[in-house]
């Protein structure tokens, strides 16, 4: 019998294509695992966008089809979900550290200025040299899920994994 | 900047790809006569493919005058004060109209509004912010967005007027999309202009010369392969 333990652990290989470091776990974006001993061990994966328009959703639904048929696993539906909506909240403490290690300043436990209002800047620590004397150059940076900082200390330029 | 640009454009793309995808899925469930009576806004060339109706279909295949957007979403390129202003006053009544939608009955468009209105957010804040950075920047941005402005504020006034298709009470609205426009033009030195005439038609499908441009280009592949994926 097929446990969802054991779909969760090859979850874990499955990469996001834009940041491989993280798996699609430790993203949040694994919304629930369903699997039907009475429908042929049929796995249903619901998984929710972190942005409406990230191109990498597309391909996130199609690896962990890849990934699960490569395990040998046959009888699998992957299903898209809106609400409730994707927040950074939802990234594990695990992929936190990942990202930092990775040199992408991990998004702040708390939602800070994920608002309309004008000219806040959030506190962002550097993922190299941990000063938090840094300045923010863009909102947006690669994707559309970071934003682009730039450390006064070290002097390094960083993406950083903003909160949403 | 032209990467926030791009990205905010991959979200209202994603965002349109979500309506779009409820709204096939709507019509191939729904009755006979619910069918035919949504049967002008249905694109003619898919009604040869005999298969259910797909988001690419009414993207690719719709004739401009079933296009019922906003005049002020189908302008053409100017320079960067025209395009931030015109990002400023679309995403400050985007963010408005998200936060009612947010509240339908209807429990997918309550879920598309929640997911689009923290996007939103972003292209509000980042928007604002430039109508500061240029409205009180230099001698040369301030005379560009305000340019900017003559143009664009008779296109403002469409997006505050209610057809029967709408669901949301956009003239509701008003208001608060001023109070925002203000306060933010305060902080550029912008004056809110005192014109009211407004230019309007897009949404009962009647469009600027600009749209059939747009849609020549972004929809010939669909039109000369019909039926072509990649």
């Amino acid at each position: 019998m097929v446990t969802e333990l054991e779909i969760r652990q090859i979850l874990e290989e499955v990469k996001d294509p834009e940041v491989p470091v993280l798996s699609v776990l430790d993203l949040g974006i694994i919304r629930k695992i369903e699997v039907n001993p009475s429908d042929d061990d049929k796995i249903k994966i619901i998984i929710t966008p972190t942005y409406s328009g990230c191109p990498a959703m597309d391909v996130i639904s199609m690896d962990i089809r890849l990934k699960l048929l490569e395990k040998g696993y046959k009888n699998i539906e992957v299903t898209q979900q809106l609400s409730p909506a994707w927040t950074t909240e939802w990234m594990s403490e695990a992929g936190k550290e990942k990202l930092k290690a990775y040199g992408i300043a991990p998004p702040n436990p708390k939602q800070q200025f994920c608002k309309e209002e004008m000219f806040m800047q959030e506190m962002v620590s550097c993922p190299r040299c941990n000063s938090h004397n840094t300045t923010l150059i863009s909102q947006f940076g690669s994707t559309a899920c970071k934003a682009m900082y730039r450390c006064n200390d070290c002097k390094e330029a960083f993406d950083y994994f903003k909160c949403h | 900047q032209d990467i926030a640009i791009t990205n905010i454009s991959l979200d209202l793309i994603g965002q349109a790809r979500n309506f779009f995808q409820y709204a096939a899925l709507l019509y191939n469930i729904a009755t006979d006569a619910e069918k035919k009576e949504m049967d002008p806004l249905v694109p003619r060339l898919w009604k040869d493919y005999s298969r259910e109706l797909q988001e690419d279909d009414l993207a690719f295949l719709r004739d401009e005058n079933q296009y019922l957007n906003l005049l002020i979403t189908e302008l053409p390129k100017g320079d960067w004060a025209y395009t931030v202003l015109k990002q400023f006053f679309f995403s400050a009544y985007q963010h408005l109209l998200f936060e009612q939608l947010q509240e339908s009955s209807d429990a997918q468009l309550s879920a598309i509004a929640e997911k689009s209105i923290k996007e939103t957010a972003y292209h509000l804040r980042w928007s604002s912010e430039w109508v500061v950075r240029l409205g009180d920047g230099t001698e040369e941005s301030n005379r560009r967005i305000n340019n900017a402005l003559q143009e664009l504020w008779m296109f403002t006034g469409e997006m505050f007027t209610t057809e029967d298709y709408d669901l949301i009470k956009n003239d509701a609205l008003k208001q608060r999309w001023l109070d925002k426009v203000s306060s933010v033009f305060q902080q550029a030195t912008l004056t809110v202009p005192s014109t009211t005439w407004m230019q309007s038609g897009g949404k009962q499908g009647r469009h600027t010369e600009y749209l059939g441009y747009l849609l020549a280009e972004m929809q010939h592949l669909q039109r000369t392969y019909p039926n072509a994926t990649w």
